[in-house]
C-alpha cells in the first residue's frame, strides 16, 4: 500500500456506484481472488462428477466392484484383492479408472465418490446457510426494529442457542431423526432426508448471523434517514424492506459467505458421527469416517475428502473476509483519508 | 457481587430447564416413530419395544413423559438396551480419557496461544504477528478430519514416532500415557492457538492506549513491567470468559470427533460409537448430562469474570 508517485489522480469515484467500487475493491484484493479462484475450481470439480464417472471412471458412485477386475498396464488386477484390501491410487494407469483407488471391502470408486460426495457437502452447506440467512435476518428485523418484548423474546432465545453446546445438540438431534424420521405437524421428513442435517445445521447457525443483524437494526432505526421515511407516513413494512433491509446487504453477503464454510464444518462433523448425511448418499464427513479405519494401508481414503474439506472451508473463509474489506464503506473511507491521494485499495490480503 | 452470583444462579436454572425440555422433545416428540422403538434399537424383539413403552411410561401425558424421563437421568438409571448397561457408569468410567485429552489440549492452546499472543502485540506488524494470522486462518479452516489422519499416518504408522491411538490410563503407565496423548493434544490445541493467539493480540493493543498505561510509562517503568503488569494483565480477563465457552464447546464438539479419530476410549467415542450403531440412551445420556457440564462450566467463567472485572458486575446491577 505505499504510495506510488508515478501514478496518476485516479478517476473520481464518484462517478462508479458502491457495487462496481466494491466489486473493484475485491479484485485489487490478490489473496481474495485467488481463493474466489479456488472455489470456482471445487464447483466446477463436483459439478463433474456424472461427467468423470461416465466418461472416465466408467461406473457410479454406489457401483459395488468387489469381485470385479480392471486392467492396469497389460496386467490384471483385483479391485478388492482376498484380503478385503482395496486397490490404490491408480492415477491414469487405468485410464482414469480408480483414480484414487477403491474404498473399501465393497470397492467402489473413490475418485466418483469424491466427486460426489461434495455434491453433497456443498449442498447441504450452502441450503443450511441460505436457510440460516432467511430466518437470522427475518429475526434480526423483528427484534431490532419492534424492540419491546418482541425484542426480548428473541434476545434471549438466541442467546440461550449461542451458549448451548450445539454441536452436542445437532448429534442428539440428528441420530433420533437418523433412527425415526421426523414428524412435526404436517411435516414429514424420512430418516434419510438430506434435509435433517441442513435444518439442524441452520437452526443452531441463526444466533451467529442474528445477533450482529439485530445489532444493526437498532442503529439503523435511529438514523435520519429512516426518521425521514417515517416522517413520509412509510408503514413499517415499507420501512424494513426499502430503508433498512438495503443497507444490511453488504453483512448479509459477507456473514452467509462465512455461514458456507462454517455449516459444511457442522455438516462434516455430523456425517463423520453418523448424524449427518445418511448412506447410501456420501458427503466428504462420511468418506473420512470410512477411510480412517484403512489410514495405515490406503491412505488417502481418509486425508482426500478431509482436504477437500480443508480447501474449500479456508476458500471461503478467504472470500468472506475479501468481501467484508471490499464491501464495507467504511474500511474505505478510512484507507482514503489515511492515503491522501492514493487511490482507494483493497487492504493487503491476511497472509 | 452476591447478587450477581443470584441473578446467574437463576438464569442458569432457566438454561437448564430448557436444555432439558428440548432435548426430551428431541428424544421422544419430534421423531416419527413410536418413542419406544427408537430407545430399543433397530433389530428389536417386540417384547422389549412393550417393555420400554411400560418403564418410560409413553402412554402417560408429556409432562409425566418428561417427569419420567428427569428422573432416570438424574438418578442415573438410563440404561442402554443391547446389551442392558448402565449409561452413567459407562460415562463415569471414561471421564479419566475425556478429562486427560481436553484438560491437556486446553493447557496447550493456552500457552502457546497467549505466547504468541503477546510477542506479537509487543512486535506488532512483525513476521510473528504474520505467522499468527497464518496460524488464526488455518484454526478456522482446517478441520481436525485433516490433521487427524495426516498426523496419525506420517507421525505413527509411516515413522512409529507416537503409538498410534487408544488411550492408557495415567494410573498405570505415566510415559504411555503422554507419548499415547501428545498427537491428540496437539489435533485440538491448534485449531485454537491462533485464535487465542489474536484475541490477545487485539486486546492487548487496545489496552496499550490506555490512559494508566500512559502514566505507568509516565512513572519511568520499564516497558517490560508495563507489558505485563499493566497491559497483559488486564487484556487477560476477557479470554476468561472466552476460554469457559470454548473449554466446554471444545469437550462438546472437537473432542468427540478427536476421541474417536484415535480410539481414545472416552465419553465422546461412547457417544460415536451408540451413534454408529444407532443407540439412542448413550446418546441421550451424552447430551443430557455434556449439556448440563457445558452450562454450568460457562456460568462459573461468568462469575469469574465479574469476579476480575468490577465494570461487568456493577452494569448489571445498575441496570437491574
Amino acid at each position: 500500500m505505499s504510495p506510488d508517485p508515478g501514478q496518476t489522480a485516479p478517476t473520481a469515484p464518484a462517478a462508479r456506484g458502491p457495487w462496481a467500487q466494491a466489486g473493484r475493491r475485491f479484485l485489487r484484493n490478490r489473496t481474495a481472488v485467488v481463493f474466489a479462484a479456488l472455489f470456482v475450481l471445487i464447483v466446477l470439480f463436483v459439478l463433474a462428477a456424472p461427467l468423470w464417472a461416465d466418461h472416465v471412471a466408467g461406473t457410479g458412485p454406489n457401483a459395488n466392484h468387489t469381485v470385479d477386475k480392471i486392467e492396469v498396464g497389460g496386467e490384471e488386477r483385483d479391485v478388492v484383492n482376498v484380503e478385503g484390501l482395496p486397490i490404490g491410487p491408480q492415477w491414469f494407469a487405468a485410464d482414469g479408472k480408480f483414480f484414487l483407488g477403491a474404498d473399501g471391502r465393497l470397492g467402489r470408486d473413490e475418485m466418483v465418490r469424491l466427486m460426489y460426495g461434495g455434491r453433497t457437502s456443498l449442498l447441504v452447506g450452502i441450503s443450511a446457510a441460505l436457510l440460516t440467512t432467511a430466518i437470522a435476518v427475518a429475526l434480526g428485523l423483528l427484534a431490532g426494529y419492534f424492540r419491546g418484548w418482541v425484542d426480548a423474546v428473541i434476545a434471549r432465545t438466541l442467546d440461550v442457542i449461542w451458549s448451548l453446546p450445539v454441536f452436542l445438540f445437532g448429534l442428539a438431534i440428528g441420530i433420533s431423526l437418523a433412527i425415526g424420521g421426523l414428524q412435526l405437524g404436517p411435516i414429514e421428513v424420512s430418516s434419510g432426508s438430506l434435509w435433517i442435517p441442513i435444518g439442524i445445521i441452520a437452526v443452531f447457525s441463526v444466533p451467529y448471523i442474528a445477533r450482529p443483524i439485530r445489532g444493526q437494526v437498532i442503529s439503523l432505526r435511529e438514523m435520519e434517514f429512516v426518521e425521514a421515511a417515517l416522517a413520509q407516513g412509510a408503514t413499517p413494512l415499507r420501512l424494513i424492506w426499502s430503508e433498512i433491509l438495503p443497507n444490511l446487504t453488504s453483512t448479509i453477503i459477507v456473514f452467509t459467505t462465512l455461514t458456507i464454510a462454517n455449516s459444511m464444518l457442522f455438516e462434516a462433523g455430523l456425517s463423520f458421527l453418523g448424524a449427518g448425511v445418511q448412506p447410501p448418499n456420501s458427503s466428504w464427513g462420511l468418506m473420512v469416517s470410512s477411510g480412517v479405519g484403512l489410514l495405515n494401508t490406503q491412505p488417502l481414503l481418509a486425508i482426500a475428502p478431509g482436504l477437500m474439506i480443508m480447501l474449500t472451508v479456508l476458500s471461503l473463509n478467504m472470500v468472506g473476509d475479501g468481501l467484508r474489506d471490499a464491501l464495507d464503506p467504511r474500511s474505505g473511507v478510512e484507507i482514503e483519508a489515511r492515503g491522501g491521494t492514493v487511490p482507494v485499495e483493497a487492504p493487503e490480503g491476511t497472509f | 457481587m452476591a447478587r450477581f452470583i443470584v441473578r446467574r444462579l437463576i438464569g442458569l436454572i432457566a438454561v437448564l430447564f430448557a436444555v432439558s425440555v428440548l432435548l426430551f422433545l428431541v428424544f421422544t416428540v419430534l421423531p416419527a416413530q413410536n418413542p419406544a422403538q427408537q430407545l430399543a434399537g433397530k433389530n428389536s424383539t417386540p417384547e422389549l419395544v412393550a417393555a420400554i413403552e411400560e418403564e418410560w411410561g409413553f402412554n402417560d401425558s408429556l409432562p409425566a413423559q418428561y417427569l419420567t424421563m428427569m428422573g432416570k437421568v438424574l438418578t442415573g438409571e438410563l440404561v442402554s438396551y443391547r446389551p442392558r448397561v448402565n449409561v452413567l457408569e459407562q460415562i463415569v468410567e471414561r471421564i479419566p480419557a475425556t478429562l486427560s485429552l481436553s484438560i491437556g489440549a486446553a493447557v496447550l492452546w493456552l500457552f502457546f496461544g497467549l505466547l504468541l499472543g503477546y510477542l506479537s502485540a509487543v512486535r506488532a506488524g512483525g513476521w510473528l504477528d504474520k505467522l499468527l494470522t497464518a496460524f488464526a486462518v488455518a484454526g478456522i479452516s482446517v478441520p481436525v478430519f485433516l490433521i487427524a489422519p495426516v498426523l496419525l499416518y506420517f507421525l505413527s504408522y509411516k515413522t512409529g514416532i507416537f503409538p498410534g491411538g487408544g488411550y492408557e490410563p495415567l494410573t498405570g503407565d505415566p510415559w504411555q500415557w503422554l507419548t499415547h496423548l501428545i498427537l491428540p493434544w496437539f489435533t485440538l490445541a491448534f485449531l485454537m492457538i491462533g485464535i487465542y493467539g489474536r484475541v490477545l493480540r487485539s486486546n492487548m493493543l487496545d489496552v496499550m492506549n490506555e490512559d494508566y498505561v500512559r502514566t505507568a510509562r509516565a512513572k519511568g517503568l520499564s516497558e517490560r513491567r508495563v507489558m505485563t503488569r499493566h497491559v497483559l494483565r488486564n487484556s487477560l480477563i476477557p479470554i476468561v470468559t472466552l476460554f469457559g465457552l470454548d473449554f466446554g464447546a471444545t469437550i462438546a464438539g472437537t473432542a468427540i470427533i478427536t476421541e474417536s479419530l484415535y480410539s481414545i476410549d472416552g465419553i465422546g467415542n461412547y457417544a460415536a460409537q451408540a451413534s454408529a450403531n444407532f443407540e439412542l440412551p448413550p446418546v441421550m445420556g451424552v447430551a443430557l448430562y455434556g449439556a448440563f457440564f457445558v452450562v454450568l462450566f460457562n456460568a462459573l467463567a461468568d462469575v469469574a469474570y465479574a469476579y476480575l472485572d468490577p465494570r461487568v458486575r456493577l452494569g448489571e446491577s445498575a441496570a437491574a
